[in-house]
């Protein structure tokens, strides 16, 4: 009775059956995820590209751009990474999360190529507008910097196309259940990224209510808007954005986990309660931005910069031990048992989406989370407040982070979606450690310059031919061509990527997927040893219990040191 | 990655008890970390923030050099003010004027900008404040160490914001 109530059950949507899966695919939700996709990995290609121009400036030995197109290719080369690739391949695994893995139908494919368009359009003209010289104002805009009308129209037709996006990526997961395409619970990754897209949605209603003020006012319609205002209002779009990024990423995580060593979630209740603390408390790290703005006091910084005593923070803590864990016990299944170890020595270090996966969660978490938690202290903040620590923070958790799981999980995209045999499997196993690799170095680069005081986007820290002098410290050179060594080789990894990628799209066999894996054969299991310890007890993640012991050790010391310098510095109230 | 099954909702193991015990006790200890310095720390992010208008700063700007002006080093005053009051501001691409302070005294140092947002960092001490047009921020600072600082702009502010730079000197 449910069904027939429902109007929407009139249309026609065709399927096919992965022999793999065993899932039903609507081809409509196939071709836009191709859509999405191949839009997000565009805009990956020129952010690159940009990203490559950046860091050869930041270099001092070369410092390549001049001023003017330092400062232009900055603003396109943030919003190309931190808006277009990023929300562009999120819709894509939106639409698979929602549509694919439910076995369900994508309601409307033709408001979703809507959203598409808009999406195209919106980044489109931003890019335009700002390569021609009329929007350099980085991606934050802060307001009274003035950017031509289209710059802020660009953004928000592209949140509109996104927020349309969203809807429909809700509504399939309704009508899926109210057609009875799954049963039970969401699988868990769904859920993770019908987090995503919760976080995604009061999101993107923050940058309306940011830019669209912004838009008038740089029509001249409205004759003034608050700086500060303008802040927490941007940063409450800012911030979360990214934190989209970081549920989706974990969504994939628990993905990747699961395709590559056949991980199954140890308890879906914690990992599942981790998810709702994201979505209670995530969105209070935008005051993370305001920590030294004049107007906010004290009470109002510490409540929203711990979000609420750092309850996301444990989320993200609660995934960085079941993820591991669920990998460990899945190997441990296979008959990996001796020791602490063994279970990740003998692990798929050539399948790249297992390599992937550990990469980022690693970069992730060791270099982007604890550090991002240590600049996000309110006292600690004036030390770190826009310096490069903080592109060296989120260079780690969204580059390194989200972008190389999303790498990995393309390239399973290819013969389950695509259905084109992977080419290049060489270069596929290698791809993750080189873009991991370069990735670590730029963000250690960032990061050691902005513990100096570097200021980020800043052309010329040497003050060449500023009038009065600033002698920074020799270290600063060496951090920063450690950055630009580590940008060659992310960009050598990006660029393996994007070969791979389009190699395989263009020239790989068309056939259906054969298997899960890609790279590695399923192997046979090795021969239970005598010393393997033997039942319940030989498959409990004790691995992972004392790597995360690790982790927590390094966090402290990296915190605590920064208190110490701070305690160092002038008495300031 | 498929369904979980029926029923899912199952008590923690062992190990995943006891991470999230010392998870839950590391993420309380961290907020607590802040108040803590707040009470006793000597360095808290200042919280004193008074409206006022570019043409009003400017004006006491110009009353507070006129006051204490002790000389002018490339076309920019040089203002050298008892412990209390003192004022900076930013402008493209120009901190204006250049204060000279005394090493050990407390000074309620305000910074406003009179046109776009700017960034108040000085180096290579490493404190960072955001500077706001309409907002007059008062930053109360006892210099700890005497020297030449730089004082740079660390918000990006146009084409020229890599030169905005001026100094901040502090005397014994």
């Amino acid at each position: 009775m449910a069904a027939e109530a429902i109007p929407w059950s009139e249309e026609k949507a065709v399927f096919r059956t992965c022999p793999v899966t065993g899932l039903k695919v609507d081809l409509a939700a196939e071709r836009l995820i191709i859509a999405n996709a191949v839009a997000a990995v565009v805009f990956l290609l020129i952010g690159g590209i940009f990203a490559l121009l950046l860091a050869l400036t930041r270099w001092q030995v070369i410092h390549l751009l001049p001023p003017d197109w330092f400062y232009r290719i900055l603003t396109a080369h943030g919003i190309d990474m931190l808006v277009a690739w990023i929300v562009f391949f999120e819709i894509a695994g939106l639409y698979f999360g929602g549509a694919v893995m439910l076995n369900a139908r994508l309601v409307r494919p033709s408001l979703a190529w809507l959203a598409f368009a808009l999406m195209i359009v919106g980044s489109v003209l931003i890019n335009v507008i700002v390569l021609m010289g009329k929007a350099d104002v980085m991606f934050t805009a802060y307001v009274p910097l003035k950017a031509h009308p289209v710059f802020y129209l660009g953004y928000i037709l592209f949140a509109v196309g996104a927020l349309l996006a969203l809807g429909l990526f809700f509504a399939t997961i309704v009508v899926a259940k109210a057609e009875k395409r799954y049963e039970g619970s969401l699988p868990l990754v769904v859920y993770g990224l019908v987090t995503a897209a919760i976080i995604a949605a009061y999101t993107l209603l923050s940058g309306a209510l940011a830019l669209v003020p912004a838009f008038f006012w740089s029509l001249g319609l409205l004759p003034n808007y608050d700086p500060g205002f303008y802040r927490n209002l941007f940063w409450s779009f800012g911030h979360p954005a990214q934190q989209i990024n970081l549920a989706a990423m974990v969504a994939i995580w628990y993905a990747l986990a699961a395709i590559t060593t056949g991980a199954t979630p140890l308890n879906e209740k914690l990992s599942r309660f981790a998810f709702i603390l994201y979505i209670l408390f995530i969105n209070l790290g935008s005051a993370h931005h305001l920590l030294v703005d004049p107007g906010p006091g004290f009470a109002w910084k510490v409540t929203n910069t711990s979000y609420a005593m750092y309850l996301a923070v444990l989320g993200s803590m609660i995934h960085a031990f079941s993820v591991p864990a669920a990998m460990e016990v899945a190997l441990r299944r296979q008959g990996y048992r001796r020791g602490l170890l063994e279970w990740l020595r003998k692990a798929p270090w050539r399948e790249p989406g297992f390599s992937a996966l550990v990469i980022s969660i690693v970069i992730f978490g060791w270099i982007g989370g604890v550090t991002g938690v240590t600049i996000g202290t309110e006292q600690i903040n004036m030390l770190a407040h826009n310096t490069l620590r903080v592109p060296g923070h989120f260079h780690a958790t969204v580059v390194a982070g989200t972008t190389l799981a999303f790498m990995g999980l393309t390239y399973y995209l290819i013969p389950l979606i695509f259905r084109r045999e992977l080419k290049l499997k060489r270069w596929a196993t290698w791809q993750p450690y080189i873009f991991g690799l370069g990735m670590a170095l730029v963000s250690i680069g960032f990061i050691a310059a902005g513990i100096q005081g570097v200021a980020r986007r800043h052309w010329d820290i040497t003050f060449a031919q500023a009038p009065f002098p600033a002698t920074i410290p020799g270290t600063v050179h060496l951090a920063l061509a450690v950055l630009g060594i580590g940008a060659l080789i992310a960009v050598v990894g990006g660029a393996m990527f994007l070969i791979i990628v389009l190699v395989s799209v263009f020239t790989g066999k068309r056939q259906e997927a054969r298997g899960l894996l890609l790279v590695v054969t399923p192997s046979s299991p090795p021969e239970p040893s005598t010393s393997a310890e033997e039942g319940e007890e030989g498959l409990r993640p004790k691995g992972t219990f004392v790597l995360v012991l690790a982790f927590l050790t390094f966090f402290a010391a990296y915190y605590l040191s920064n208190w110490w310098l701070l305690g160092r510095t002038w008495f300031v109230r | 990655m498929l369904a979980p099954p029926r029923i899912w909702w199952k008590p923690l193991d062992r190990l995943e008890r006891s991470w999230l015990t010392i998870a839950f006790v590391w993420c309380i200890f961290l907020t607590a970390m802040m108040p803590i310095w707040f009470f006793l720390g000597r360095q808290n992010v200042p919280a004193t923030t008074y409206r006022v208008s570019p043409e009003e700063y400017q004006q006491r700007v110009a009353d507070f050099i006129e006051q204490y002006q002790v000389g002018t080093e490339k076309g920019v005053p040089v203002v050298a003010p008892p412990p209390g009051d003192v004022f900076l501001l930013a402008r493209q691409w120009q901190w204006y004027p250049i204060l000279q302070l005394k090493k050990g005294q407390t000074y309620r140092l305000h910074v406003s900008s009179i046109d776009i947002q700017h960034g108040f960092s000085i180096q290579p001490l490493n404190l960072n404040f955001m500077v706001l047009p309409g907002y007059d921020y008062v930053i109360t600072l006892t210099p700890t160490q005497s020297g030449e600082f730089s004082l740079v702009c660390n918000e990006y502010c146009g084409i020229a914001h890599h030169l905005m730079v001026s100094k901040l000197i502090v005397t014994d």
